[in-house]
């Protein structure tokens, strides 16, 4: 079955791009989520030229490049030393990264 | 000054040929010159002891102190570093033991290339300040062939741009027209070699990178074939599609320097094992019965007329030296854009997903209660607005619902433009192209809309996608600005692009001219 780009009434509004802030790391206020809304829109409806193009018998390049099975022997290797690696830890205690709380109280 | 009429640059006073060049002092006399050497020239000059390459070295760095604040080509400059790689390089030309074509040459990097101690950014604030433990492949073979490290190019942040504009720290400025672009993402390393700040450069070409600011600057740059130079220590934008490359004034320094970095390294898995040649040894050769395609797509509308020009005059000199033109067939070309778009946004996302303020970089630790506002805020505060707006597109094309009809297809349409290629390569040896529609803009001009910015990358983007390798040479000028043009070959036909362009570069003078700055 051939994959078509969706509708272009599925214009790109101010919740989708609140919820991709959200699923990319982000957190964007009201304004910029107008600009990039409509920004948005427009670059995605550029792109439906692509649903013009008959891809049912095609394969997606990414499985099916020029190297396969790129293997090395499984021998232990020196790896970075882990006081260098730490030099660049904004914040780190001991031989351990630290970061602020990962679980919240209840 | 008397100026005949048949000199087709006697309207552009401000050109010299490097051998009328410059008459403007900066110190010693003797030493203004060296900077605008060519890594071949300054070689041989090396081996007879007619310099040495400190005091290479020293007139690069002079002419950086001099030029660089107009241009603004560099964000780290490592002059202490540089000159005791130039003395360690002097001690080894005069041992005559172990001399490479590059021992002793001044050259600068990008800044996604990682450097040992070194400064690097990515154009970016969330990068400002990070010191990378190791050096990128690249930079550790050109270290042992003997080349001096002068320091860090700017970019568009994490090589999201086509003219400089989007570094976080400051625009580069063409040193043809101080008011324009000198292209992207590479706009530093492209400004840098055009003008003597350092003798080549090693860039990076996701979707013209390397080529756009090579055509704008009036220099020379090779994209090479997917897998040829290692990725290792570049810090990725697309990681199916980026390729590091060099920057040069010649057909002939590329061809020196790729033989110097590529090869297959086991730190790269997408590496690849075909024995590099030696690429200078098809320089020189004829391009008699050769042919050059030229695609019906690439000329149907939007180009300069300045552009256009300097296009026809080129195929002209590749008829003249005995090559058959003919026409081949892109169809795909207009899919292209998006294709790349596309995938960049998914991959970039992916890819920058690394930059959360944990381990590394900008940490942005004011009322930050939890691991997520530390991540959040970390992003929003330390990456710029394209930045953020391509990874937005990235998400959301990966997203549930959209995935199948956005990404999946977009490398359904990647396999046509990549059949593309391997049918055209049955018709001709090498595709012509312009580099880019037009000459360079002016700052400012496209930033304020990102659909116009994406459309003038039309010319370079389908290399990426098809893996494929494209040289960019100076081939004239409109209106005062430097017109560069595309060589593309097939897969690994890096020797091919080379032996065309160094005829090219053999007939013509257009990569001799250098820019005088006011």
């Amino acid at each position: 079955m051939d994959n078509n780009i969706g509708n272009t009434s599925d214009a790109i509004d101010i919740n989708t791009v609140r919820y991709i802030a959200n699923l990319i790391k982000l957190r964007i206020n009201a304004e910029d989520a107008e600009v990039f809304s409509k920004q948005f829109s427009q670059i995605i409806e550029y792109f439906q030229i692509l649903s013009d193009i008959d891809t049912s018998e095609v394969r997606p390049a990414n499985e099916n490049w020029l190297l396969k099975n790129v293997f090395r022997e499984d021998v232990i290797q020196e790896s970075m030393d882990r006081e260098e690696f730490l030099k660049n830890a904004p914040d780190h205690e001991g031989s351990f990264v630290k970061v602020p709380k990962v679980f919240e109280e209840r | 000054m008397h100026q005949t009429t048949k000199d087709p640059l006697s309207k552009y006073p401000r050109y010299l040929r490097k051998d009328e060049i410059c008459n403007w002092i900066i110190g010693n006399g003797e030493l203004m010159e060296l900077f605008n050497l060519s890594v071949r020239d300054a070689h041989e000059l090396l081996v007879k002891k007619e310099i040495s390459s400190v005091e290479l070295t020293t007139a690069v760095l002079a002419n950086i102190k001099h030029e660089d604040p107009k241009i603004k080509a560099y964000i780290t400059i490592t002059e202490e570093h540089a000159l005791e790689q130039a003395r360690l390089a002097d001690i080894r030309l005069n041992s005559k033991e172990n001399i490479t074509p590059l021992t002793g040459i001044p050259y600068a990097v990008k800044d996604c290339i990682s450097t040992r101690g070194i400064q690097t950014t990515c154009g970016s604030k969330i990068l400002e300040g990070y010191i990378p433990q190791f050096d990128a492949s690249v930079v550790e073979r050109l270290d042992r062939s003997g080349a001096v490290l002068l320091g860090k190019h700017n970019m568009d942040e994490f090589g999201m741009g086509s003219s400089c504009e989007n570094s976080a720290f400051f625009n580069t400025h063409n040193p043809w027209n101080l008011d324009r672009v000198p292209g992207g993402s590479s706009g530093g390393s492209a400004a840098s070699v055009s003008t003597g700040l350092s003798l080549f450069a090693i860039g990076e070409d996701t979707g013209g990178s390397i080529r756009m600011p090579a055509g704008f600057c009036n220099i020379t740059g090779l994209k090479p074939t997917y897998g040829r130079v290692s990725r290792f220590g570049h810090i990725a934008l697309v990681s199916s599609f980026d390729c590091v490359g060099p920057l040069t004034q010649t057909v002939f320094d590329c061809a020196i320097i790729l033989e110097t970095i590529a090869g297959k390294d086991p730190k790269d898995g997408t590496s690849l094992p075909d024995p590099v040649p030696t690429y200078t040894s098809s320089l020189g050769k004829s391009v008699k019965g050769l042919r050059l395609g030229i695609p019906d797509e690439y000329f149907q509308s939007g180009m300069d007329p300045g552009v256009e020009k300097a296009i026809q005059d080129a195929i002209q000199v590749f008829e003249n030296s005995g090559m058959k033109i003919c026409k081949v067939s892109l169809p795909h070309t207009q899919a292209a854009l998006p294709v790349y778009y596309l995938i960049l946004f998914a991959e970039a996302s992916a890819n920058l997903a690394r930059f959360d303020g944990t381990r590394f970089g900008y940490s942005s630790r004011q009322n930050v209660e939890n691991v997520i506002d530390l991540i959040v805020q970390s992003r929003q505060e330390g990456f710029g607005e394209e930045v953020k707006r391509r990874i937005m597109l990235g998400a959301y094309v990966l997203s549930a619902g959209y995935y199948d009809a956005y990404y999946l297809k977009a490398q359904k349409v990647r396999t046509l433009i990549r059949d593309d290629f391997n049918s055209a390569f049955e018709k001709c040896d090498a595709i012509l192209a312009p580099t880019c529609p037009t000459p360079a803009f002016k700052l400012g001009e496209k930033k304020q809309d990102p659909l116009t910015m994406y459309l003038s990358d039309i010319y370079v983007v389908a290399t990426n996608p098809a893996g494929v390798p494209a040289l960019s040479l100076p081939c004239g000028f409109s209106e005062g600005l430097p017109v560069g043009m595309q060589l593309i070959g097939n897969h690994l036909s890096e020797e091919l692009l080379f032996q065309i362009g160094h005829v090219y570069q053999t007939e013509t003078d257009w990569h001799k001219m250098h820019p005088i700055l006011a």
